[in-house]
């Protein structure tokens, strides 16, 4: 960092989100789940409003609607009113219940309330699928009858405490996926006793398809990534002949097909029966690198020894390269000629339009893994990155941005915590060509006349913003021709000649 | 009514016109876990101030409520744009354990420095309700120092719906009534209230209003300005839009400076025509009711011929409206009328038992009512009726979206000017190239729709889709 800024004590144009909205995007990752805010009735509709604006898909959140009494008296009889009314209705598999600020002020104890909620509501049946017909020695094979009644399941209910005045968007998706591997996964045992008899797999299989993840199966939990960055691992893995369970997975429930019926739940996400066997996966494997001390991954090795591997997120050829490292090892295959020859494309694209971005200046902003991952790949094309900045504060950014410039470039001006008042004020003597952010930086890139490559979350102002390709090769190639292109477009609409070949 | 999609504990909140003695419970809080449209108290107060364009609006609070209400209404400002960016307090834990206080007036100090607003409205949320921060105090202090109003907004998320956010905007608004100066006001003089110049509706609605011979003293509060408002009392007459919205901040008016009001709805040719007339007739000037009625017969002259070609594409189709107010509705279920189209659905946020009754007087046989809505609810109505296009806002759009409806954005981010006689050619504009769009020939719900030959295959015989 090269000189102290000015501290303001107001946030104006916030570079941040608060928590329950990361929460509730990551519970929308679970198939069969509903997001569930606990607090009054305007946080869930302003995030959902804000999602939708990016996602152009509906997103149901639920809210317990508190109003002034429950303020007073506490918000339990309207949580539990709200998550029955859930149940009746959407028939979920699965409540996520983030806290807000309100609940957390005034001291709900969530984790009570639904204990009470289950001992009221639920039949006596643990609210896990079929564990009575899986306990050991006994049959497993399920009856139609007991297929029945597991539909009608009691849904898992998970917790998680976000209150908006302690980090962002980022934490809160960080703590939902936490607190669902935390209370969610299961100690090995039970399934593989299921293994032993092997008459009744196909049984089982109809009904939880379980095989190839035990103990075979890599988690991977990509961080807050677009829907088409999730398709594309989920393509990568499968062609490494790796079984995971990526978690989680809105790639389909926030970015689904033209419908017939509005489904109560949308299709996709990361199917409940696979989170609960994280725990004896092989590895997990954690994109992000400002990611918090404590995290879904951390926890998992914690409860099961499972072992963790961090990395960035694979944006750009030396962070996506050190992933395919890692997948080479783990599957034991050479990288896919897929994935080989999409390198080599992108290092002869880079070649083809390194002229163009040379020496270039950028502002990077947003959340932090992001602008990391951004930052590393503006570094290898020869863009300089100048200023870098996040409304997180996760204490990383600074060595985080270190680590991915060295030898590329020098360190950018970095700053966590600012907002966009801020950004554009440690901008303004500064020449800059390009800004790479969310669509919130358009204000900001419209006083300063220079154009904005869009990327991240949100994209409010154009359409598609969940099909943008960030990660792997692949994602890198249509960064570099987004940016490429825009430089040029830049250079051709100011000159007054107006060149056909550039 | 008794569908899958909806709880039990709402189906009062829901009535099908004929069939049974009109009823229908609204007003309440909303059902939790119903996934409701509707937002909060904050929200109600956020919507209506927002366009006062010289002013600084601070969020008192943790860092969610200002972020989802940066730059959230295409409310357009014809000098100043303070009302574009987003100020908060951004309390942390420690403020939430220590109190707030001393940070608000920190950032009001230092954000009244920074712009120079003409006054300051400090919105409460819901924390700062709970931890108890003294906002009054805080703003009386900060508006002696800098000579401002710097006015509390009580808006509270928890408090209620947005019609309590309403209630709070008026408050707040209603503190610097009275305080500007009247002289050299016209006695035909009037204040336009609940319109927020999305679009640049109000410009145009003022400019109708000058034609006829009167002055526009304040905007309330689209392309609003402080000073304006301090003078409003000036004005003979208040004209309110809108349901609920700034009616209050009229009735104050009314109790404290005399000055009566109409209630009038600039949507659709009938309630442009008749506002126009309402307030002419108020006047009781010949030249004024002349000017009116020679305005509205060549603004209808000027569009009809377009509006009826929209007209002869549209008629019979099936519309299904959902909004915040009900007075919005009543307006659109004219307006669909004068294309052609027929009303199967209409529903509001926040509508009155009246509004409602109104809604039933005006609607045709068979027409679901209904009061705070959901997805679920919206999603099992537009295909039970078939519906053809969908009015509302940005959060019912990937409802008709994802079922394959044509959609209209009838809400505070649309870039359409759909208020006025233009305003009604543009609404049918719309209405008619999402409706007459080729994209439904693709979707499922229409695939399905189609006769025993698939389009692709009528296409390829050469034959009209």
């Amino acid at each position: 960092m090269s000189k102290m800024p000015p501290s303001y004590t107001s946030t104006t144009n916030a570079c941040k989100l608060c928590k329950p909205l990361g929460a509730s995007l990551a519970f929308r990752g679970i198939e069969g789940a509903v997001p569930f805010l606990h607090g009054s009735q305007g946080c869930a509709t302003y995030m959902r409003r804000y999602i939708i604006s990016h996602f152009n898909e509906p997103i149901d959140i639920a809210s317990s609607s508190l109003g002034e009494k429950h303020a007073v008296y506490g918000g339990s009889a309207n949580l539990k009113l709200g998550l029955n009314n859930v149940t009746k209705k959407y028939n979920p598999q699965l409540i996520g219940v983030a806290t807000t600020c309100l609940t957390e002020t005034i001291g709900d104890d969530v984790k009570r309330i639904i204990s009470e909620y289950k001992a009221e509501f639920y039949n006596g049946e643990k609210p896990c699928k079929g564990e009575k017909s899986f306990e050991l020695g006994k049959s497993f094979k399920l009856e139609k009858s007991e297929i029945d009644k597991v539909s009608k399941r009691d849904p898992y209910i998970i917790s998680v405490s976000t209150p908006s005045y302690s980090g962002t968007h980022i934490e809160g998706f960080h703590a939902a996926i936490k607190a669902v591997v935390e209370q969610l996964t299961e100690p090995a045992g039970l399934i593989n006793e299921i293994h032993a008899s092997p008459d009744d797999i196909h049984t089982l299989e109809d009904t939880f398809p379980v095989t190839a993840l035990t103990r075979e199966s890599v988690n991977f939990m990509p961080g807050f990534v677009s829907a088409a960055d999730l398709r594309y691992l989920k393509e990568v893995l499968t062609d490494f002949g790796i079984s995971f369970t990526l978690f989680p997975d809105y790639s389909e429930s926030l970015d689904g097909e033209a419908l017939n019926d509005y489904p109560l739940i949308p299709s996709g996400g990361t199917p409940i029966e696979n989170i609960k066997k994280m725990g004896w996966a092989k590895i997990t494997i954690e994109c992000g690198s400002t990611l918090p001390k404590e995290s879904a991954g951390t926890a998992l090795a914690q409860m099961y020894g499972t072992p963790l591997y961090r990395t960035s997120l694979p944006i750009g050829i030396r962070e996506t390269d050190k992933l395919m490292d890692k997948l080479e090892e783990i599957s034991k295959r050479e990288i896919p000629a897929r994935y080989r020859s999409a390198r080599g494309r992108l290092v002869d694209a880079m070649v083809d339009g390194h002229k163009y971005l040379s020496g270039k200046r950028a502002i990077v902003y947003g959340e932090e893994d992001l602008v990391v991952g951004l930052t590393s790949f503006l570094a290898e094309i020869g863009i300089k990155p100048i200023i870098c900045a996040s409304g997180g504060k996760s204490g990383q950014l600074n060595q985080a941005i270190a680590n991915v410039v060295e030898g590329l470039a020098p360190l950018p001006q970095v700053y966590e915590d600012v907002d966009f008042y801020d950004i554009e004020e440690r901008a303004e003597s500064l020449d800059i060509d390009i800004l790479v952010g969310h669509s919130k930086g358009y204000a900001f890139s419209r006083k300063k006349g220079v154009p904005l490559i869009r990327v991240g979350f949100p994209i409010h102002d154009r359409i598609g913003g969940q099909r943008i390709l960030h990660l792997g090769y692949h994602g890198a190639q249509m960064l570099f021709d987004a940016i490429t292109n825009t430089i040029i477009a830049k250079k051709q609409d100011d000159s007054p000649i107006g060149y056909s070949y550039m | 009514m008794k569908a899958a999609a909806v709880l039990k504990e709402r189906e009062n909140q829901i009535h099908r016109k004929g069939k049974e003695p009109f009823s229908i419970e609204c007003n309440k809080e909303s059902l939790a876990g119903a996934v409701s449209q509707r937002a909060c108290v904050f929200c109600g107060s956020r919507v209506v101030l927002y366009p006062i364009a010289d002013a600084l609006h601070l969020v008192h609070g943790p860092i969610g409520c200002a972020v989802y209400t940066w730059d959230i209404r295409g409310a357009l400002s014809s000098g100043p744009e303070l009302h574009r960016l987003s100020f908060s307090t951004d309390l942390q834990e420690m403020d939430v354990i220590f109190g707030g206080e001393k940070k608000l007036y920190n950032a009001l100090v230092e954000l009244i420095d920074r712009h120079s607003p003409k006054a300051a409205f400090v919105y409460s949320t819901c924390i700062v309700g709970i931890i108890g921060d003294d906002m009054g105090a805080v703003c009386n202090r900060v508006s002696k120092e800098k000579g401002i109003p710097v006015l509390p907004v009580m808006s509270e998320g928890f408090k209620g719906n947005k019609r309590e956010g309403y209630q709070a905007a008026c408050d707040a608004m209603f503190k610097l009534v009275g305080t500007g100066d009247t002289t050299a006001i016209s006695p035909y003089s009037i204040n336009i209230l609940g319109d927020f110049n999305l679009a640049g509706e109000i410009w145009l609605i003022q400019e109708y209003f000058n034609k006829i011979g009167i002055e526009v003293v304040a905007k309330i509060t689209g392309d609003g300005r402080v000073d304006d408002i301090r003078r409003a009392h000036g004005a003979s007459l208040n004209v309110v839009q809108c349901s609920g919205a700034t009616m209050e901040l009229a009735n104050m008016m009314k109790r404290d400076f005399g000055i009566p009001s109409v209630r009038v709805s600039y949507f659709g040719i009938e309630d442009m025509a008749d506002a126009l007339y309402d307030v002419a007739e108020f006047f009781k000037d010949p030249v004024i009711m002349d000017k009116a009625k020679s305005l509205v017969r060549s603004e209808i002259e000027k569009i009809m011929p377009e509006l009826n070609k929209y007209k002869a594409a549209l008629k019979g189709k099936k519309a299904a409206i959902y909004v915040g107010g009900a007075f919005k509705a009543f307006s659109l279920v004219k307006a669909f009328r004068t294309i052609g189209m027929d009303v199967v659905m209409v529903g509001s946020q926040t509508g009155t038992k009246e509004d409602y009754e109104e809604l039933q007087e005006i609607t045709d046989q068979g027409t679901i009512i209904v009061d705070d809505s959901n997805p679920l609810e919206l999603s099992s109505f537009l295909k039970e009726k078939d519906v053809d296009v969908f009015v509302g806002g940005v959060k019912e759009r990937p409802i008709a979206y994802k079922l394959g409806v044509a959609f209209c954005d009838h809400n505070h981010e649309r870039k359409e000017m759909l208020a006025g006689f233009q305003g009604m050619l543009n609404f049918a504009k719309e209405v008619y190239t999402s409706v007459m769009s080729p994209v439904w020939k693709f979707v499922p719900r229409r695939i399905k729709r189609e006769s025993e030959v698939g389009l692709v295959e009528r296409i390829n015989k050469g034959e009209k889709p």
